[in-house]
């Protein structure tokens, strides 16, 4: 028999099809089909200069928008060569680390939900939501915050959120004991996800996943311990992996990997340095307000950078960071102009998801709910 | 300066006619080599003891339009043990295909029905060749820089047969 799941379907978390070939409840053959949420992000951002192509980065996974503006300005100060300041490196970090908390907890709530415990989502909507209010407060926006910039940070903290981000990594320990006592020694849960999907290091490998997933399957890789990028070297954590690799596993790893965001998080407010939060790059970044109404050298620079951008030299560059589900990587080639000439985003999402047949082939249908939960996916990020 | 990459070093050694180019920008280093000899170098950079390339970080397409060779398709591999990245390069033109590296990683399957699918370029011994993101029996390859960004037909929307 042949059964048809999504496009839309609660539990594929977006607009995924999986078309599932089974023989009485065991799956034969899947396959997914993608590009429901294909909306062209890399032919688009072509036509566009370095600095408008910001905000399409938030609209790839919109769950882990701050991750995806710091791939991105990482990629572009690569290629420029700017050494940001130090401030702005620890806010990122802070954004960077509350936002995989934020997105991490919409994983947990919906994959929960997907396998019956319906309570967990109102406990992380609940903290989500004091993250989002954080974010408001920083930057703006709530899901789409388009906070960083070439060079820097947008803005700086206002006053009195660096108590409230306090107060939420104080409070948040505790929150993470309350949802693994409604899971982790649960029989429920546990006879739903031990043993399933299991995956074995070296097909993770081979189907390139990365993030949670890959270190579920026990492979120790992090972006940010190996390749550390804005000052992740000065923080202490360590990176949670499984043994098994079954979906239990991985709902370990990313509970573990909360617990040492919180700790990063911490660290970057305790230590949270101070001085400029961006750059003074007159090529890239725009002048301060005063100088602009009081200064005509300063009006022109504001003027030249909003309306034409910045020409970066030729080559070409690969940034990424570990962004929530895995290694997000912008791959930018510059032929001179103002405009990128490749714009190419290498998104965790659609590798991980590439390994979704091999996952589920073979086991029972209602495993599959489960899976899909445990690689956690955005369809945002893998149709781009 | 380049020789001080391991990798660099042992393809040297091994393949010492298929080395076109070796650039270093930004701390990157990229290695040109001839379409023919790819599958033979992934397989030893995947499988070679001192390097072990286990990671294919990414695949994608470029097009260089006026130029020929049309496209360059790109490889970024990650070694996870050394903690050392390396992108290949190899040239592709417009009527050619190139072979498939899915027999050394897996995820290529996927990355190499994009850039079919987006720039139209075409992978040889590759098991499931099907447009990935747009429907099947579109026209045109949108990344493609002959291909306007509102699209061909934005004035006269389309509507796929049910």
């Amino acid at each position: 028999m042949t059964i048809n799941m999504g496009p839309q379907h609660p539990a594929t978390h977006g607009v995924l099809r999986v078309v599932l070939e089974l023989d009485g409840e065991i799956i034969v053959k899947a396959t997914p089909h993608l590009g429901h949420l294909h909306r062209g992000m890399e032919k688009l951002a072509e036509s566009k200069t370095y600095h408008q192509a910001i905000p399409l980065t938030d609209r790839l996974d919109y769950t882990n928008a701050m991750g995806n503006n710091l791939a991105y300005v990482l990629a572009v100060e690569k290629l420029l060569g700017i050494e940001v300041p130090k401030r702005a490196q620890y806010i990122r970090v802070m954004m960077a680390e509350l936002q995989r908390i934020a997105a991490h907890l919409i994983w947990l709530g919906t994959h929960a939900l997907d396998i019956g415990a319906m309570t967990l989502l109102l406990y992380n909507f609940r903290e989500r939501e004091d993250i989002l209010r954080i974010f408001e407060e920083v930057a703006g926006g709530r899901l789409t915050p388009t906070y960083l910039r070439i060079g820097g940070l947008s803005k700086d903290l206002p006053e009195g959120v660096e108590e409230k981000i306090k107060a939420f990594v104080q409070a948040f320990p505790d929150h993470i004991k309350e949802y693994e006592t409604l899971l982790t020694k649960n029989v429920i849960w546990m006879k739903r996800t031990k043993g399933v999907g299991i995956f074995s290091k070296e097909d993770a490998l081979s189907f390139g996943v990365t993030g949670p997933t890959l270190r579920g399957s026990g492979v120790k890789y992090d972006v940010r311990k190996a390749f550390p990028y804005s000052s992740y070297e000065e923080f202490d954590f360590e990176i949670p992996i499984g043994k098994v690799g079954d979906v239990y596993d991985r709902y370990i790893v990313r509970l573990r990997e909360m617990e040492w965001s919180n700790a990063i998080a911490e660290q970057a407010l305790e230590r949270l340095p101070k001085g400029p939060i961006i750059a003074n790059d007159p090529r890239v970044t725009l002048p301060p307000k005063d100088d602009v109404l009081g200064d005509i050298a300063s009006l022109i620079r504001q003027f030249k950078i909003v309306s034409e951008g910045f020409y970066p030299p030729k080559g070409e560059v690969f940034a990424s960071v570990e962004a929530s589900k895995g290694e997000l990587g912008f791959y930018l080639v510059s032929d001179g102009s103002n405009r990128p000439y490749r714009f190419r985003i290498r998104t965790p999402s659609f590798a991980n998801l590439s390994a979704l047949s091999k996952m589920i082939e073979g086991s029972l249908i209602a495993d599959v709910i489960a899976v899909i939960g445990s690689i956690d996916i955005v369809l945002g990020e893998v149709d781009r | 300066m380049t020789e001080t990459n391991l990798a660099v070093k042992k393809l040297k050694e091994k393949f010492p006619n298929s080395i076109l180019e070796v650039k270093t920008f930004r701390n990157e280093v990229t290695v040109s080599i001839p379409k023919k000899d790819i599958l033979e170098i992934c397989r030893f950079l995947h499988s070679d003891p001192d390097l072990q390339y286990h990671l294919l970080t990414d695949l994608c397409g470029l097009d260089h339009f006026s130029r020929t060779p049309r496209f360059e398709v790109v490889y970024h591999l990650c070694s996870i043990k050394r903690n050392q990245r390396l992108r290949l390069k190899t040239r592709v033109g417009e009527s050619e295909s190139i072979v498939s590296v899915e027999s050394v990683w897996k995820v290529a399957n996927w990355y190499e029905r994009e850039a079919y699918d987006l720039l139209g370029i075409s992978f040889e011994n590759h098991s499931d060749l099907r447009r990935i993101m747009l429907w099947d029996g579109y026209e045109g390859h949108p990344l493609r820089k002959d291909f306007p960004v509102e699209g061909p037909d934005f004035d006269k929307p389309f509507v796929p047969e049910v």
